[in-house]
């Protein structure tokens, strides 16, 4: 029980009364490094703003480390769609990560921990280099890892990516999941992702969502799952051991 | 230059400009940076109901646009939030009503309305020393706040939903920055009147956005240039007798698109000089 990090129990979210989360219930323990994969439209990014406590379930019940979402949410290291940002922002990478401990230091200077401790989570993801950037003058990749940094400057118990993968080539992938491997020793993480390939390969378990959320704690997909997730057949290939690789149809 | 300081209005009128600027210069960079322009627009258009209520009421109109304006800043920051109306909607109706409101209490107020032009348009000429006082509180006022939440401010500013997330009160502070705003509108009614109150909280900003990366940086940049266009447009319109608040508009927009065509130039060589 004390290791359960989010927990949601038979959660239904309506938007205008059109379900878009039917009947959810999913626990992440702490060392989880689950993929919820999902078509476009399947309630994948309203999933992660009902653990953040950002959209308020119609029914049903969501705790984040045994308490309220609103209230714990800041133990969850929240790193959104980095295509939805203001890339000429007049910001640099150490302001970017310090707002990590903005809600920690809220209406007070920064101190020297908190100062520390961005400094500490640049270093984890190797941006130190770039810390006097302007934000929007790095790559996509970069750009990444420093909303990873901001994330991990909060502390968190659990890290929630929304499509990490998109907007990164091939080569920074590979280098931002062994980064995802490296963090996993210390905290849960949950990655949403309409792109079943990458996110397979690394995942330990692998959630199914289309409104309603196929998970059996493993990396075992039926093709049922799938056929009711993607409403269409879906294959599953095996490429040998251990990495299974899926593929649409 | 120096002989027309010895007329008093034009003491004044230097103060007003270097007071506005440095309202505008602050929070004109929050209003570019997180894009809320047209919010703004809203607020200050909203603001002239109070101006009628001044008229009305027959007190300073200037300072019965501060709870009006304040008012409208927190019906746009709430409306679209507590109901199902979008933000834009939202707007567009506060900006009107505001308005509406304001040419109701004139019209409903006996006599002439002397100086209503220059609440529209603004006439730097005629500030009394009263108004001065109260857009140096202002100032106080605003300067004040935004050293206190000048870190919260960047966070929300940049991502208010992450902000959220790590427990920052990110609406509340929303609501207190369009609060500022709405100050900043009634420092700057003075100078270039409600309706041309937008034009010194995006221009100087959206300058100084050009010279640096910094957001402390891009303050005090456009503080010095929302001063230099204020001064340089009273100068030009006491010289060659223009009304001042369009003359001060026109000098920030001239300086900004002829900052942009030279960086357009300089970014892409005609063949010719390749």
């Amino acid at each position: 029980m004390n290791d359960e990090v989010i927990n949601l129990r038979n959660v239904w979210v309506h938007y205008d009364s059109m379900p878009v989360l039917e009947d959810v219930s999913i626990t992440v323990y702490q060392h989880d490094f689950l993929g919820i994969i999902g078509p476009n439209g399947g309630g994948k990014s309203t999933l992660l703003r009902v653990m953040l406590g950002l959209v308020k379930p119609s029914r049903g019940e969501v705790r984040v480390l045994g308490g309220d979402p609103e209230h714990n949410r800041r133990y969850i290291g929240y790193v959104p769609q980095y295509s939805l940002f203001d890339i000429n922002f007049p910001i640099n990478v150490r302001d970017v990560v310090l707002t990590g401990r903005a809600g920690h230091a809220l209406f007070r200077r920064y101190t020297d921990q908190d100062k520390e401790l961005a400094y500490n989570a640049l270093k984890m993801v190797d941006m130190l280099p770039f810390e006097n950037r302007q934000i929007g003058e790095l790559s996509g990749g970069q750009r990444q890892r420093v909303f990873i940094a901001r994330a991990l400057a909060a502390g968190p118990k659990v890290l929630l990516l929304d499509e990490p993968a998109a907007g990164i080539d091939a080569r920074m992938q590979t280098e931002f999941y062994e980064l995802l491997e490296k963090l996993k020793e210390k905290m849960a993480i949950v990655i949403v992702s309409h792109d079943i390939t990458a996110i397979s390969i690394y995942v330990d378990t692998i959630a199914c969502l289309n409104r309603k959320l196929f998970y059996h704690g493993s990396k075992e997909i039926t093709p049922e799952d799938l056929m009711a997730t993607y409403q269409c057949p879906v294959e599953l290939i095996a490429h040998g051991v251990p990495h299974r690789v899926l593929r649409e149809h | 230059m120096i002989e027309i300081l010895q007329y008093g209005f034009m003491v004044n009128a230097l103060a007003a400009a270097s007071l506005a600027a440095i309202a505008c210069g602050i929070i004109g960079v929050y209003v570019v940076v997180k894009r809320i322009v047209f919010i703004s627009g809203g607020i200050s258009h909203a603001s002239f109901g109070g101006i009628g209520l001044g008229y009305f009421l027959g007190i300073d109109p200037v300072l019965c646009v501060i709870p009006f304006s304040i008012a409208s800043a927190l019906s746009i920051g709430e409306v679209s939030r507590r109901t199902k109306v979008s933000e834009d909607s939202a707007i567009g109706i506060i900006w009107t009503m505001g308005m509406a409101i304001g040419i109701m209490f004139i019209s409903l107020t006996p006599g002439y309305a002397p100086d209503l032009f220059s609440y529209l348009f603004g006439n730097i000429l005629t500030v009394p020393r009263s108004d001065l006082l109260i857009m140096l509180l202002l100032d106080i006022a605003i300067i004040t706040v935004v050293y206190l939440l000048y870190k919260e401010f960047l966070a929300i500013t940049f991502d208010e939903e992450f902000a959220t997330v790590i427990g920052i009160p990110a609406h509340k502070l929303y609501l207190v920055l369009l609060c500022l705003i709405a100050l900043t509108v009634v420092v700057l009614i003075r100078v270039v009147g409600v309706i041309l109150v937008i034009a010194l909280l995006t221009i100087p900003a959206a300058v100084s956005r050009r010279f640096t990366d910094d957001l402390r940086k891009m303050m005090v940049l456009s503080i010095f240039f929302a001063a230099l266009f204020s001064i340089t447009g009273l100068y030009m319109s006491y010289a060659l007798d223009l009304p001042s608040g369009s003359t001060i508009v026109l000098v920030s927009g001239i300086v900004f698109s002829l900052l942009e065509l030279f960086r357009h130039v300089r970014r892409n060589p005609p063949l010719s000089a390749v």
